[in-house]
């Protein structure tokens, strides 16, 4: 019998803990213990990103991490992204644009999104699509997922130099 | 009160998908549920001789470990739906598992179920099953040579059946000026919707009750199938498709896998989930197109077709799969004739079993192989007579004013004007330039490619006394049901099943119109046999067509009753009143008025009703369509060909589809987005590849090409609006416009780019190095 | 897809990881981002008995530049390196290489370390390595030791490893002045490996004759190589189309095609011509 590991992560700002199998997948731990049904598993490659998940800070496919491997990290899913009520601007630029349909891929895809635009808010169609490598959408051939993640960074942009212009008070815009 | 149909409203359904709330079957855990994995066949065609399940039965953990024989009794095989008359089809129903004998790699010979899905996966391992190997038959075409191994004793050469349609007179093929003659193969594709198969099922050994969640396109066509396969009544058992993320149709059929599920929550007692794995999905959900398809056409040297034969052998795979005669069959052979006025038609098809997964629908199942043939044809016949491809179709295309038009196989094209909308995409592409700019592009040796598909297709199925007559084991009328609450807001329930379409905002959309309501105030609710009256399901792109049908005549059921409680309340003459933006007003006197929300919670509460009305306020319509709809689109495609690589790169596609009324523009842009992702990806990508002994080869996405974002350039969509005269919402149907009509687009245009190398056809999809050898060997030619 | 079940352990330094492996009697596979082995495991393609994870073995982490050499540490991710200032401002050909590995999450995990142990025919980094010298920085029981790129890589996921030594390191060497290098990859459509991949590194005398050329090709066979017969060819010849082409078309001649569903050994060969002729005329151009 193997032995079980206890792990400890901070999922979407919470502490939470399990003991696992040491071939626990991330993606498992989420769904399956944690009950963070938002990320989804659609094939067994590391090809379709739909489980893809934030850890550490970086985009990450959680059907090809251990849960072991996450002991300590900090994970973000689709559910740490934003609320109905408070939408992240990639979940407000993906329901604007119609950017889903069956949404089973949405998240992983949003979540992809999101490592995009932390390094690059200004991207080109063709690094946006680029960025898209690791997800495959069935339902909406891209078209209006570029165009969500183009209004996904317009909307960061300009909220961030709001947000600078703000506090500089009598600076020019 | 402004118009809501028509404009490009984000979608209801949004919301929840985004935040990570949807329900998908996966996402559903019940209390004590346990696992279930399938054992499967890992060779095409075999003898069982012995099947060992002690080991398995032994791991801590496992509940319980069934294989064909322990279930052969208890689980009666699954019917196929569609059994095609006049063609002597013998139907070779699936068996829940294999009991002597297994005939397609993946075929479920076991079945574990254990307490995680982890040692169910482990319990796999210890299952053995020794297998007596039978030479496999994998390509139709080799399944009906006279010395192909038989599948099946009682099948002779594999052929399940032999149907025909149409008939050419000979002298019209033999005194045609021009005869043009093409074996064309649709290769085998499958659907692979992002979610995979699943089933949670659950069982009260009290009331006898199942509850059987899972990822279906047709909750109602599965209860049918599954109480019959399962012994129990249409009353104890409960099909529930929660949110179902894809189905392409390869979610209609029905399977065996959660039959298996419910049987043994019913013999355990205790839930059980099952989860299609990727590589699982591949083996065993249903395969698509696979069909070798010679079309000849008769035509004169200016450019007039006289007529169209096809003969069309496809392969069922294994067995006959619920839809599986069909598709290659009434939707390939009824529309063989395209968007023309072609005199005469015939179509042959022989349905072929092999060692493979099933076929069965998918995103427009026949119609693109129908479509694909003919346009490809009409190219080639432009290209033989020396006229370019546009003059050949303007000559041929059904004219305006001719609707409704009757092709030679009794269709009736609904409505619309085909020139119209090919002259808008050759203006949207710009195809005089383009035609310059190839002319440049061949001087310095580019390969420039210019493909058009000018496409009609069969939706919105359908007419339920033809379903009756070309065998069909249903009707195909919908069903929806408009609830007015008491406050006013509404409930639609509906017996299509829409997994990603949108019904939920456009159904939205033409109820808060017609009631003069807010759009937030309706919900569509769908995918619950226990809930909804009887229905048929999502696919064929009946959804709109027909569902809508039933909404919009349900929903005046509604106002008619409303107009009676108003003019009872006014003390008027229901003639009196006239119902705009929300409000049963008396005519002349504005004034004097109910509002819709008055009259809802005076319906609902029923104190003052006038006599001979009914307390509430709902409407119901089983909507039976007269006829089918048909949309219609001309694409255009540009290519260019690297001449050192074969590599085609996707330069522009333009798109302009008529698909009736159009209910909310957004959505409907967006289906034809994913539709030509899909008809691309057939063209260039995509294919489904057997070993000669009959072993999947391309049983992961690291080898069957799913299209990505970065293939692909933006696409340029418009659309033209004659609405269909069948349905009184005026629409036709818009999911598989881009499977139908891209792969001969894209098609068409590496042929064109090809043209200077003598390339005449080349089998889908178009890879790199199958281009790359063509024109290796038009060089050594020239 | 589940792996079989197995002991995990956590090495916080490179002599317990080689303890740990010695430990595991052959049943022992290091892992780091896991990019190369877990979707192996989930398919019971590998079954190891114990996993030992060395993530946190620091002294594994980074880049820097030692002598005429660029040192990597094989805990190195893929995205550190594309965007690594050492690795932009010294070899940014690798940098180039790493952007086009897998994809974006790939690339967060994995590792170059694990890349290039894993010695998957069809990765990226094989080819980068061979054109640029690469040794591969190995610690096992008996201490250090630097093993040509060549020595090590011997075929389809089969390396010159010992069973108890670790790869630290992997070290690249920086062109001389005035070359120029790029990597340029055909991917395959479905898997996004490289169906052909070449790198070349490519320098010319004011007269315009090659002094330098290196030319790694990996995807095409069963073992990235060097273009050894290319690069004689070329060598001291003026850069001019016509022995770039020449050069080309002897690209696989030093390798064994190999064959798949989406691309035959002819094709392969084939291939490799143009990429060759492409890479050497960016570089050499």
């Amino acid at each position: 019998m193997t032995k079980k590991w206890n792990v400890e992560v901070k999922v979407n700002g919470r502490v939470k803990r399990a003991e696992v199998e040491p071939r626990l997948l991330l993606v498992h731990l989420l769904r399956d213990e944690f009950n963070l049904t938002g990320t989804h598993i659609g094939c067994d490659t590391s090809q379709c990103g739909a489980c893809t998940v934030m850890m550490d800070g970086k985009a990450v496919k959680s059907c090809t991490v251990l849960a072991v491997q996450a002991d300590g990290a900090e994970i973000q899913t689709v559910e740490g992204l934003g609320t109905v009520d408070q939408l992240h601007p990639i979940q407000a630029g993906f329901w604007e644009k119609h950017g889903l349909q069956c949404g089973f891929c949405t998240p992983g895809i949003m979540m992809a999104v999101n490592g995009l635009l932390q390094d690059n808010l200004n991207p080109s169609e063709a690094e946006i699509r680029d960025a898209l490598d690791g997800v495959i959408c069935r339902c909406t051939g891209y078209q209006f997922i570029v165009k969500a993640v183009q209004q996904a960074a317009e909307t960061i942009r300009n909220s961030q130099q709001q947000s600078q212009v703000v506090p500089a008070e009598g600076g020019s815009v | 009160m402004t118009k809501v149909v028509g404009k490009p409203l984000k979608r209801k359904e949004d919301p929840k998908l985004i935040t990570g709330n949807g329900q998908f079957t996966d996402d559903i855990k019940l209390t004590g549920m346990l696992y279930m994995a399938v054992k499967r066949s890992q060779h095409a065609h075999a003898r069982i001789k012995r099947i060992s399940v002690d080991a398995a039965l032994k791991l801590p953990g496992v509940v319980a470990v069934y294989t064909g024989k322990d279930v052969q009794d208890k689980i009666k095989p699954i019917r196929s739906i569609w059994l095609v008359p006049g063609c002597d089809l013998i139907a070779k129903d699936r068996v829940p598992l294999a009991v002597d004998k297994v005939n397609y790699t993946g075929e479920a010979v076991a079945v574990v179920i254990a307490e995680s899905r982890y040692l169910a996966s482990d319990a796999l391992d210890l299952i053995d099953v020794v297998y007596e190997e039978l030479p496999a038959v994998v390509h139709q075409e080799a399944a009906i040579e006279g010395s192909a191994p038989v599948i099946y004793n009682d099948v002779p050469g594999n052929v399940a059946f032999t149907w025909k349609a149409g008939e050419v007179p000979e002298e019209v093929f033999a005194n045609a000026e021009v005869v043009v003659k093409q074996r064309f193969y649709e290769q085998r594709v499958a659907a692979n919707p992002m979610e995979t198969r699943g089933a949670v099922a659950q069982y009260n050994p009290g009331s006898g009750e199942l509850t059987l969640w899972c990822t279906s396109q047709n909750p109602h066509i599965h209860r049918l199938q599954y109480s019959e396969a399962l012994g129990i009544s249409e009353t104890k058992l409960r099909i529930i498709a929660p949110d179902v993320g894809g189905g392409f149709g390869a979610k209609i059929a029905v399977y065996t896998e959660e039959a298996l599920a419910a049987f043994a929550a019913m013999d355990l007692k205790q839930p059980v989930k099952w989860i299609e794995d990727r590589q699982e999905h591949f083996l065993a959900t249903s395969h698509a197109r696979d069909q070798v398809i010679t079309t000849e056409l008769a035509g004169t040297k200016d450019g007039k077709i006289l007529a169209i034969r096809t003969r069309n052998v496809a392969s069922l795979g294994a067995y006959l799969s619920t839809m599986g005669a069909g598709v290659p069959t009434i939707d390939f052979g009824l529309m063989v004739t395209g968007a023309y006025t072609i005199p005469y038609a015939q179509a042959e098809t022989i349905g072929v079993y092999t060692n493979t997964t099933p076929t069965d629908a998918y995103r427009g199942a026949g119609k693109p192989e129908a479509s694909y043939q003919i346009e490809r044809i009409v190219s080639l016949f432009a290209e033989k007579i020396g006229m370019d491809p546009v003059e050949v179709r303007r000559k041929n295309l059904v004219q305006k004013g001719s609707f409704p038009y009757t092709n030679p196989m009794g269709c009736n094209y609904d409505s619309g004007d085909y020139q119209k909308v090919l002259e808008q995409a050759l203006e949207a592409a710009g195809y005089a330039g383009l035609r310059k700019e190839q002319e440049e592009a061949r001087k310095n040796g580019r390969l420039l490619g210019i493909g058009i598909s000018t496409y009609v297709e069969l939706c919105g199925l359908g007419p339920s006394a033809v379903a009756g007559a070309i065998g069909f084991g249903g009707g195909l009328y919908e069903n929806c049901t408009v609830r007015v609450h008491p406050s006013g807001k509404v409930t639609v329930l509906t017996g299509a099943s829409p997994h990603g379409q949108g019904e939920g905002t456009t159904f939205a959309q033409v109820v808060a119109e017609k009631f003069g309501i807010p759009i937030e105030d309706v919900e569509l609710f769908h995918g619950d046999t226990h809930m909804i009256s009887m229905g048929w399901g999502t696919y064929g792109s009946r959804t709109t067509p027909v569902a809508g049908g039933a909404l919009a005549i349900a929903a005046d059921r509604v106002i008619e009753k409303a107009i009676k409680i108003a003019a009872h309340e006014l003390e008027v003459s229901p003639e009196e009143l006239k119902f705009e933006d929300g409000a049963f007003m008396v005519k002349g006197d504005p004034d004097k008025k109910r509002t819709f929300k008055e009259i809802a919670w005076s319906a609902n509460n029923a104190w003052n009703l006038p006599a001979g009305v009914e307390p509430a306020l709902e409407g119901q319509c089983f909507f039976d369509p007269p006829d089918f709809v048909y949309p219609f689109g001309a694409h255009i495609c540009v290519v260019e060909v690297d001449p050192d690589t074969g590599v085609v790169d996707l330069k522009k596609y333009v798109s302009v589809d008529d698909v009736g009324r159009i209910l909310n523009p957004l959505i409907v842009e967006g289906q034809v987005h994913g539709g030509l992702a899909q008809g691309i990806g057939q063209a260039l990508w995509e294919q489904t590849v057997y070993s000669e002994k009959g072993q999947l080869l391309s049983g992961t996405f690291m080898d069957y090409a799913m299209p990505k974002a970065k293939f692909f350039p933006m696409i340029e969509s418009s659309f033209v609006e004659s609405p269909s005269p069948v349905n009184p919402l005026g629409a036709k149907g818009v999911g598989e416009t881009g499977t139908t009509a891209a792969p001969s687009a894209v098609v068409n245009a590496v042929m064109d780019a090809l043209k200077p190398y003598g390339v005449v056809d080349l089998e889908m999809p178009l890879t790199p190095e199958k281009v790359w050898k063509a024109i290796q060997k038009g060089r050594a030619v020239k | 897809m589940i792996p079989v079940s197995f002991d995990y352990v956590r090495a916080a330094s490179i002599p317990e990881a080689i303890q740990l492996l010695k430990n595991s009697n052959g049943e022992g596979k290091l892992i780091a981002g896991g990019h190369s082995l877990v979707p192996l495991m989930k398919f019971r393609l590998s079954n190891p008995g114990t996993l030992i994870d060395i993530s946190d073995v620091n002294e594994m982490k980074g880049v820097g530049i030692v002598g005429s050499r660029l040192v990597v540490g094989a805990l190195t991710t893929h995205a550190e390196v594309a965007e690594d200032t050492a690795v932009l401002a010294h070899l940014p050909v690798l940098a180039e290489a790493a952007k086009q590995i897998g994809d974006m999450q790939v690339r967060n995990k994995g590792t170059v370390g694990g890349n290039i142990a894993h010695a998957d025919p069809s990765a990226d980094l094989p080819a980068v390595a061979l054109a640029l010298d690469a040794v591969v920085h190995l610690t096992g029981e008996d201490g250090e030791e630097k093993v040509p790129i060549q020595e090590f890589l011997l075929g389809p996921f089969i390396t010159s490893l010992p069973e108890t030594s670790v790869v630290t390191a992997i070290s690249f060497a920086v062109p001389p002045a005035g070359t120029q290098s790029t990597y340029l990859k055909y991917f395959h459509p479905a898997s996004g490996y490289a169906v052909v991949g070449v790198c070349a590194v490519g320098g010319k005398t004011a007269e315009g004759l090659v002094n330098h050329v290196r030319i790694g090709i990996t995807g095409a066979g069963d073992c990235a190589f060097r273009t050894e017969q290319a690069e004689k060819f070329l060598f001291g010849k003026p850069a001019t189309l016509e022995n770039i082409k020449q050069a080309a078309s002897l690209a696989a001649a030093d390798g064994d095609m190999g064959e798949d569903l989406f691309a035959s050994s002819e094709y392969r060969a084939h291939l490799c011509k143009v990429y060759t002729e492409r890479a050497l005329r960016k570089v050499l151009g």
